[in-house]
């Protein structure tokens, strides 16, 4: 029963991936705290599936790190300065991750923590993995397997996007969700 | 006195490839009691032409100290070449407090001979007076060579002109980035690429007898440190953790890393890992972020960063267990990677002001003073001279990474200026 029931998450996922309009594109993914979840997408996205799928972990994870608008898709969390708490608006990203993961013990997700270029580039590590890790606890407290998720910190090295203003600064400031194949 | 130099070439050989970043170096502040200095060309221009300009060279290095203002050679009445031609009230008219003069004579095909002597103008008293001989690719470490004599003989103090320096340089824009090693001159000249990466590379440290490094990279996707010897460019893995594996820094002794890990939930802590026995000791440990560990000048002390009293603050430990951290720093709300001067006087940091990032020092010996040295809005990563007078770091221009200089005492500023490349990190070599 829970292996259909993970089945059926999955292929819901991959069909918001597959069958969403491309409203914005997570390159351009606005500024923290104004994008607002779209869950009426879920269920038209879920009717117009044509990926397949063949319950394998290697194309599930392709499947998943694909583009796309609905909540399984958006797999970035933005942070405030200097801040690693979850904001409520991207409460959804990590309770359809957690569903995802949940339902498929053989599926694993690394999560990127990112910083802005401020501060010193060691301590930025640091503040990175603390993001990190906010996310994998939030994960394992909605049922997530420990050894599931991994984190990595890039600290200020790896930018989503150039520039030294707040606007870059936002964007910056956030942790990836990877599926890993 | 005669003193023979070996050849400086093998030096120069190490080279895996070639990078083009030559520095330009601008002084944004200089030092008003600049001591006026004269280099008087050693060679007449076909030569220097066809081998190279030693003694501009050795006048560019003086100038760039921001210790020494250095004459024009168009302002020159004459060019001496020994102290016996030297018209040494001519040359005091011109507010000359010193003079350097010297000859560079080829011997045959690719050997150079080369001499110099140092005069106080006001005494005529001669206070150097050597040779040197080199082959053509040694001439500019002949020059630098030459010019540590001069800074330290007029200031005692040990000239750092023939070290080096290794940085980062990222090229490219996203989502095409290569991430460079680069050792070069330290005054940017002959910069190598000694290692090479489309994923991040940090935190370069020099081991103690300058034949190494180790620093991060994520070639992996993953943190990884290595060491590598820049001679032959082996290089082995020295931490591969799960997790975070961070800022590696030397023991004085070369014989053990400081190095930052983690746990499984991500608390970053110091530890010390024996390089011979491989034995990890763990030095803090606190659910706050430590990290950016700087040994102290006896090896029994470790400097690092913490946020446990809510932002981060320099503290200091011993490495013997059960030793509890002394928090080193008060004033502000941001105050980062510890970097101790050779003489483990000063304390070189990061500091926030006004949402600027600054290098300050704080006084160790005296009475705890803090002085901010740098005036820029992103001034990060700063790392001493050898000899203590200079500290090099990453600065912002007009966007753009750049590195930077300023004296140990704030009052001469420069900046190096690169033809491309981000550059960030720089690690100022040992003698």
């Amino acid at each position: 029963m829970k292996r259909i029931l993970s089945i059926a998450v999955l292929i819901a996922g991959a069909a918001l991936l597959a069958g969403c309009p491309k409203k914005h594109n997570v390159n351009d993914a606005p500024v923290a705290g104004t994008q607002v979840p779209d869950s009426s997408a879920n269920a038209e996205g879920a009717s117009t599936s044509t990926s397949p799928l063949d319950g394998d972990a290697n194309s599930t994870a392709r499947g998943l790190n694909g583009e796309g608008t609905g909540p399984l898709a958006r797999k970035i969390i933005y942070f405030d300065f200097d801040k690693s708490e979850i904001k409520p608006e991207f409460a959804d990203i990590v309770t359809a991750a957690a569903h995802t993961l949940s339902g498929n013990p053989r599926l694993k997700m690394k999560l990127e923590g990112n910083t802005d270029e401020r501060g010193t580039r060691e301590y930025n590590i640091g503040l990175g993995e603390r993001r990190a890790q906010a996310v994998r606890r939030a994960l394992m407290l909605q049922g997530v397997a420990e050894s599931q998720v991994s984190t990595v910190s890039f600290g200020a090295e790896r930018p989503a996007v150039e520039g030294d203003d707040e606007a870059a600064w936002a964007k910056n400031r956030r942790v990836e969700l990877v599926y890993l194949p | 006195m005669t003193k023979l130099f070996p050849c400086l070439a093998v030096l120069l050989t190490l080279a895996c490839s070639m990078a083009r970043a030559e520095f330009v170096v601008e002084v944004t502040k200089g030092q008003t009691e600049a001591i006026p200095i004269a280099v008087v060309p050693f060679a007449p221009p076909e030569l220097t032409a066809a081998s190279f300009d030693v003694a501009q060279l050795v006048s560019d290095d003086l100038a760039r100290s921001g210790r020494f203002r250095t004459m024009d050679r168009k302002d020159m009445i004459d060019q001496p070449h020994s102290g016996a031609n030297i018209g040494f009230d001519d040359w005091r008219r011109l507010n000359n407090d010193y003079m350097v003069v010297g000859t560079m004579k080829a011997d045959g095909t690719d050997h150079y001979s080369i001499t110099y002597e140092l005069y106080n103008v006001l005494t005529k008293q001669r206070l150097l007076g050597f040779q040197i001989s080199s082959n053509r690719p040694g001439l500019r470490s002949a020059g630098h060579q030459i010019a540590d004599a001069v800074f330290e003989k007029i200031l005692g103090i040990r000239g750092a002109f023939s070290t080096r320096i290794a940085y980062i340089s990222v090229l490219g824009h996203l989502p095409d980035k290569t991430f460079q090693l680069i050792v070069a001159d330290a005054d940017g000249e002959n910069p190598r690429v000694v290692m090479q990466s489309r994923e991040p590379l940090m935190s370069p440290s020099w081991s103690p007898d300058g034949s190494s490094l180790a620093y991060v990279s994520f070639e992996q996707r993953l943190p990884t440190v290595y060491v590598q010897t820049l001679k032959t460019g082996d290089r082995r893995v020295i931490s591969a953790h799960a997790g975070v594996n961070q800022a590696p820094a030397w023991s004085p002794d070369g014989k053990k890393l400081a190095l930052v890990l983690s746990t499984r939930d991500g608390n970053l802590d110091v530890y010390v890992l024996d390089l011979a026995s491989q034995v990890l000791t763990r030095i803090t440990d606190d659910p706050g972020i430590d990290t950016e560990p700087q040994w102290s000048k006896d090896g029994q002390s470790i400097y690092f960063t913490s946020d446990r009293a809510g932002g981060p603050q320099i503290y200091k430990v011993g490495i013997k267990p059960g030793d509890k951290p002394r928090r080193l720093t008060f004033q502000g709300s941001y105050n980062a990677r510890p970097r101790i001067s050779p003489d483990e006087s000063q304390l070189a940091f990061v500091t926030q002001e006004n949402g600027d990032y600054r290098i300050a020092t704080l006084d160790l010996r005296g009475r705890g003073d803090v002085q901010v040295l740098t005036k820029g809005h992103f001034d990060v990563s700063p790392s001493y001279a050898p000899n203590g007078a200079v500290l090099i770091y990453a600065s912002r221009d007009k966007g753009r990474g750049v590195l930077a200089l300023v004296s140990a005492d704030g009052r001469v500023q420069q900046r190096l200026v690169s033809s491309e490349g981000e550059l960030q990190e720089p690690a100022w070599a040992p003698f």
